[in-house]
């Protein structure tokens, strides 16, 4: 559920410890992942009473609170560490597409059902492991975000791979729309372990996991899914990458035109 | 009267009468069963159809602390279709029939939801005052004679009171806000006000299944009478919001200590309830298409779930 905690715009003592470029880096990263979770938690809203039984409706309403709550916490931790008064509301709702930095497949479209549990299952996959070594990262308050999102992230992951199971085991049909989902999403899944500049910067100097440690664990757990699915893990995909740079696919506009509509027309006040 | 002398039928009203709960194993009437059987499914659709206006407006909410209560809220929705769905069931009906009969348009659903919403207010509005009817419907079914909706209730009501919170919050900040913003929720309560005050349903006279509800206790309060209650009650809050309800007629009466009001659009429910309201076509469409389209899912849920039992008896 979601957090309700405005954070005071007071100087957080532990923040004092960071060079201010190093803040600024990590203000970046924090920004990315929180980024991350809104849009896709976008996506997953979108479904609310559209879904294909009323109890997936459920999931999928659930799921995209709980990336909305890491959101938030994101946000607002972001929007200490770069310390110029901005609020969670003017991170998500006041930047441009090119300056949103979530990676591209979060903002592709909800397609069918498959389409959604696929990128679902891409990304909890990356997820759950990159925040189980976030638990145990330097810095303190991710570590504390990653605690509590890792919870969440865990059922996610059950939810989505329990999904490619039946889809991939289930019937001619769902193997086929699967089959096909994975073929348009893949290339897409790689940008999720792939550093850019800034997160190679960041990892070493020990402020973020390095992907290569969680690379072997995401893909044995691709691997095990997609055989009990009977589905092929796909061989040499070229992997599209460049929204973690803020080159992202024409999607994301759409989005924030929808999210961003009330704030853009109505500047400045209150809701 | 002897126990024993007594028909099935009496027996039945007895119990009822002694306001002794009705269970699924218990013998009823068919016409109780079936009057329930209508009613149920009607809340459960309510609630699955009620989903899309607020959906509408999760993508646009405009604060994320709003858009993550309206999504739990709506997903709170979700959650009493469920309920509601599952105490229908225990009368012998099942979900997809009940499906069916939206789809076909046999079964109704609340027309409240045939109206759009337009406005972040109307997330204030739909909270404020939709829901608010709601809790004034639904309270007294958590007291109703069959068991599983009255439990179910209870379940639902408990959450009902915190969508109809959100909503004057909504509300609330709108009217203390910047000018554009007051004239907004105006707006969006010049649109509900009356397609609420429907919500209760036609005029007492014009109510002929009323009597025998709640002869059998299924329902505790005529529509009329919960109609005035919820005047009575939504005046004062528009008036303490600083809004002004557009009825010129309602006004305090001393003596019967409530408020007068005008009367009701009944041409304009009628027409609502036979279709032609702004939003029924699309309601419904998208609950058929959810549903068309959802298809393959549900097949393959089963297909992999009877594959999975074959492969668990053949291990065994
Ligand atoms: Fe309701
Ligand atoms: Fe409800
Ligand atoms: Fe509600």
């Amino acid at each position: 559920m979601q957090g309700d905690m405005e954070f005071a715009s007071s100087e957080n003592p532990a923040l004092a410890n960071y060079a201010p470029a190093v803040r600024q880096q990590l203000f970046q990263f924090v920004l990315q992942l929180a980024d991350t979770s809104l849009v896709l938690g976008h996506r997953l809203s979108e479904w609310c009473g559209h879904g294909p039984i009323l109890e997936q409706d459920l999931a999928m309403a659930n799921i995209a609170l709980d990336l909305l709550g890491e959101t938030r916490s994101l946000y607002q931790y972001a929007a200490e560490l770069e310390g110029q008064g901005r609020t969670e509301d003017d991170l998500a709702y006041l930047r441009s597409a090119t300056e949103y930095r979530n990676p591209l497949l979060v903002e592709q479209p909800n397609g069918d059902f498959a389409d959604t549990v696929v990128r679902q299952f891409l990304f909890d996959n990356f997820h759950y492991h990159f925040l189980k070594q976030l638990l145990t990262n330097a810095d303190e308050r991710l570590a504390a975000i990653a605690e509590k999102s890792l919870k969440e992230a865990t059922y996610h992951l059950k939810w989505s791979s329990e999904w490619i199971i039946r889809l991939g085991d289930g019937t001619e049909e769902s193997r086929q729309r699967v089959e096909k989902a994975i073929a348009e999403l893949w290339r897409f899944s790689g940008e999720l372990t792939m550093p850019t500049a800034l997160e190679k910067e960041l990892q070493a100097a020990g402020l973020i996991p390095d992907y290569a440690e969680i690379q072997a664990g995401m893909a044995a757990h691709a691997e095990q899914v997609l055989a009990e699915a009977t589905l092929a893990v796909p061989q040499q995909v070229f992997m599209l990458t460049g929204g973690k740079d803020g080159r992202h696919t024409e999607h994301l506009g759409y989005i924030l035109t929808e999210l961003q509509y009330m704030q853009r027309t109505f500047p400045g006040l209150t809701w | 009267m002897e126990t024993l002398e007594m028909t099935q039928e009496e027996q039945f009203q007895a119990r009822i009468d002694a306001d002794v709960r009705i269970e699924p194993k218990d013998w009823m009437p068919d016409a109780y069963r079936k009057t329930l059987i209508r009613q149920i499914s009607q809340h459960a659709h309510s609630e699955l159809v009620g989903m899309l206006p607020e959906g509408n407006w999760i993508t646009r909410a405009p604060s994320l602390k709003r858009k993550s209560i309206l999504l739990s809220k709506v997903q709170d929705e979700a959650g009493h279709g469920l309920y509601l769905y599952s105490a229908a069931e225990t009368l012998g009906t099942t979900r997809d029939q009940m499906l069916a009969d939206l789809h076909s348009g046999k079964a109704k659903y609340s027309s409240i939801f045939n109206y759009p919403t337009l406005s972040w207010a109307d997330m204030g509005c739909v909270g404020w005052l939709v829901d608010g009817a709601a809790i004034l419907n639904q309270v007294p079914l958590c007291r109703t004679s069959y068991g599983p909706y009255a439990r179910a209730m209870v379940r639902v009501c408990k959450e009902e009171s915190f969508h109809q919170r959100q909503g004057f919050e909504i509300m609330q900040t709108l009217c203390e806000g910047a000018p554009e913003q007051k004239a907004m929720a105006q707006e969006a309560l010049n649109r509900w006000w009356w397609p609420t005050l429907m919500m209760f349903g036609p005029k007492d006279e014009d109510s002929p299944n009323t009597a025998q509800s709640m002869n059998w206790r299924i329902k505790r309060f005529t529509n009329d009478e919960l109609r005035q209650k919820f005047v009575d009650m939504m005046v004062p809050q528009a008036e303490f919001l600083g809004l002004t309800v557009p009825d010129p007629l309602v006004k305090w009466n001393e003596a019967r200590q409530a408020y007068d009001f005008g009367e009701v659009n009944w041409d304009e429910f009628w027409a609502v309830v036979k279709g032609n309201g702004l939003c029924n076509r699309d309601r419904l469409g998208a609950r058929v298409k959810a549903h068309e389209e959802g298809a393959w899912v549900r097949e393959a849920a089963m297909a992999h779930a009877a594959k999975r039992a074959e492969r668990e008896t053949a291990a065994a």
